[in-house]
């Protein structure tokens, strides 16, 4: 498999005022591989979209490079790069409500692209928005109305369509059913994964479902606090975790099996995520870490690779 | 239930709610909410209501609590009595208050549940204040102990900071200290965990269920995530479009699903079970306008099985033992196919 997409120790720092900085995403390495699904995982606070933005050049690098294809992108995007890359790289927020404008109407959001970035007929246009509309299980004549005439699963459609008009090799999808309905959440995942059959998407899929992300990705990486701590594929990250903390994540996250919930041990852990600005040195997690040692508090753990190459953790336990 | 007529206030269940109806009006007509709720609540137990949003979980129990406003709220129907006696439009039972010292309530949201402009101790002291009679000194030593027991660390410092200072998980375990400040012998948790990660949920869980070993309360949980469900509940509840459709014990609902719309739930969930793996098959369509309710069954126009009865007749409810309870045609002797072909098939007992 060919790569796709590289982060090369990427790194984007919000500045708050005198001394205060927030270490949003931290010398994240990652390569997506053409075709491929990577699931990224981590609490609220733990740098996951602000990665996939940055990824995409909707946020500047603080540092760090993004290697699509070969090509090392810029730090910073002019309109040019965005006029550019916008055909190849698209998103998919997470918010169905606050991500579509509402005093356009529908045909004109899922348009915009086409509009912007070919040099299709206004005729032509609609022809593909229409049929954009039936892809994802929508109306063609539903081209003319504003989004507060449809529901939160049907949004998310809308915002799936508007990503995938222009064919996109490269998909960041930032929590996109975490604010729908269980059996909503089915159809659009579906939908996502037909789509992705289809046209041959690569996908970043950025969600704290760990049951949905495991479902859907071949592999996953986990984040906490700017950090990518561990990465493999996704059912031995899940069924076998190796980092203390994606063991943590794991057993926190309750499966609809009553059975097992009650036979398996509280795995809760004290504390919560410790804010992001201005991070001390050493590992991260340590100060909630079960398994903290010494080393742990003043060395900073590499991303290093156990027995086999697929999978790579951040921790001192296995250095 | 109503099937074994009224039982004496001896062995009545702790919380009986039977054939609740609740409207609404608002501009578009009038929305019927809920269509005939029946739960039962037992000491000590945990109920679970499951349901997608707008299933009428949350205006269930706001009738209970008497926090529907009227107008444009109705409640056209039924009762709900706590130890038999009926608190549908009522204040206070025996003498003591329902809302805040006979069933405690935390909410979704923590961040716009509590007043920014009070301190947290303060907050937590005001119901002893008020519905036992402390006075502010004794109400403010109290609420640091209540944040002891909500293991806040620092709970005296901490009780004199503002909701502002603490994060999400710290405000909702300091609900909780607020909702169990009067000893409550339910309380009602609506999505306590929805907007918590799931490590901070896995700790307000333990909490929730520490305190109820520790007082005896019962607890009624209402959530979309059948995780949080398996993890917490003994009884489950689930509902659709304003009923509900089945109700059994935890072990009943998910090892012996009786309704298509349960099956239909678990059917969309990816499991983390290697033996039960299953594509995602979601469930097609979207739940019905409440603003006019469908005549039969209110699953009928998703449901894979539904038969021409489904749509002009609600099923009444069938039991298939004396807790468990599923309103289906399928169940009636007629049906073409029996209920258990639709179970999962590997399900484990």
């Amino acid at each position: 498999m060919s790569t796709l997409v590289e982060a090369k120790e990427l790194t984007r720092f919000f500045d708050m005022g005198r001394d205060q900085r927030v270490h949003a995403v931290e010398k994240v390495s990652l390569t997506i591989g053409e075709k491929e699904i990577v699931g990224l995982v981590g609490e609220s606070g733990s740098g996951k979209s602000t990665f996939g933005k940055t990824l995409l050049g909707l946020h500047d690098k603080t540092s760090g490079d993004v290697v699509y294809r070969g090509e090392v992108l810029p730090s910073k995007y002019s309109p040019a790069d965005f006029q550019r890359l916008a055909a190849k790289m698209q998103m998919i927020f997470q918010d169905p409500y606050s991500s579509l404008n509402p005093r356009m109407t529908v045909g004109e959001i899922i348009g915009e692209g086409l509009r912007l970035h070919s040099a299709a007929s206004i005729e032509s246009v609609k022809e593909q928005v229409a049929e954009w509309l039936r892809k994802v299980g929508l109306q063609p004549d539903h081209m003319s109305r504003y989004p507060h005439e449809f529901s939160g699963g049907q949004r998310q459609r809308i915002g799936i369509a508007r990503a995938l008009i222009l064919e996109p090799e490269f998909v960041v999808c930032d929590e996109p059913i975490s604010a729908l309905d269980v059996s909503v959440q089915a159809q659009v995942i579906n939908l996502l994964g037909e789509l992705k059959e289809r046209m041959g998407l690569t996908l970043l899929f950025i969600a704290h479902d760990l049951s949905m992300v495991r479902y859907v990705s071949d592999r996953m990486a986990v984040m906490y606090l700017g950090s990518l701590v561990e990465l493999g594929k996704a059912d031995e990250v899940y069924f076998d975790p190796q980092h203390p903390y994606t063991e943590i994540l794991v057993g926190s996250n309750p499966e609809p099996d009553p059975n097992l919930e009650r036979s398996r041990p509280s795995t809760a852990i004290q504390g919560e995520i410790p804010s992001p600005v201005n991070v001390p040195a050493g590992c991260r997690f340590a100060n909630r870490c079960p398994k903290a040692m010494d080393v742990c508090r003043n060395t900073t753990p590499e991303l290093i690779a156990l027995e086999d190459a697929d999978r790579l953790v951040a921790c001192h336990l296995y250095s | 239930m109503s099937a074994d007529g009224k039982k004496l206030n001896a062995d009545a269940p702790l919380l009986e709610v039977e054939n609740l109806h609740v409207e609404f009006d608002t501009y578009g007509g009038t929305v019927e909410a809920v269509r005939g709720v029946d739960i039962t609540v037992e000491q000590g137990q945990t109920l679970a209501i499951v349901g997608e949003s707008g299933c009428g979980k949350s205006v269930t129990v706001q009738s209970i609590m008497g926090l529907i406003p009227m107008p444009p709220g109705r409640i056209t129907a039924g009762s709900a009595r706590l130890r038999g006696h009926e608190v549908l439009g009522r204040n206070r039972i025996d003498g003591k208050e329902i809302r805040g010292r006979e069933i405690g309530m935390i909410f979704q949201d923590p961040m716009t549940s509590l007043n920014p402009t009070m301190s947290i101790g303060a907050q937590i002291a005001e119901p002893l204040q008020v519905h036992r009679g402390y006075s502010a000194t004794d109400a403010f030593a109290e609420a640091v102990r209540l944040l002891e027991m909500s293991k806040i660390p620092e709970a005296a410092k901490r009780a004199r900071q503002y909701p502002f200072e603490f994060s999400g998980g710290m405000l909702q375990r300091a609900m909780i200290a607020m909702a169990i400040s009067c000893k409550p012998s339910i309380l009602i948790a609506d999505e306590p965990t929805t907007a918590l990660d799931v490590t901070i949920q896995a700790q307000i869980l333990d909490l929730m269920q520490a305190l109820q070993k520790e007082t005896g309360m019962a607890i009624i949980l209402i959530t979309h995530d059948l995780g949080v469900v398996a993890r917490m509940a003994d009884e489950v509840a689930v509902m659709y479009a304003g009923r509900v459709v089945e109700h059994g014990s935890a072990d009943d609902v998910f090892y012996r699903s009786a309704h298509p719309y349960t099956v239909g739930l678990k059917e969309a969930m990816p499991t983390n079970d290697p033996a039960l793996q299953h594509e995602l098959k979601p469930i097609e369509g979207s739940p019905p306008d409440l603003f006019a309710p469908p005549r039969g069954c209110g699953y009928c126009a998703r449901c894979p099985h539904a038969m021409q009865v489904c749509d002009v007749q609600p099923p009444s409810d069938h039991f298939l033992h004396d807790h468990h309870f599923s309103r289906c045609w399928l169940h009636h002797e007629q049906a073409p196919i029996k209920p258990e072909t639709i179970y999962f098939k590997d399900a484990k007992a």
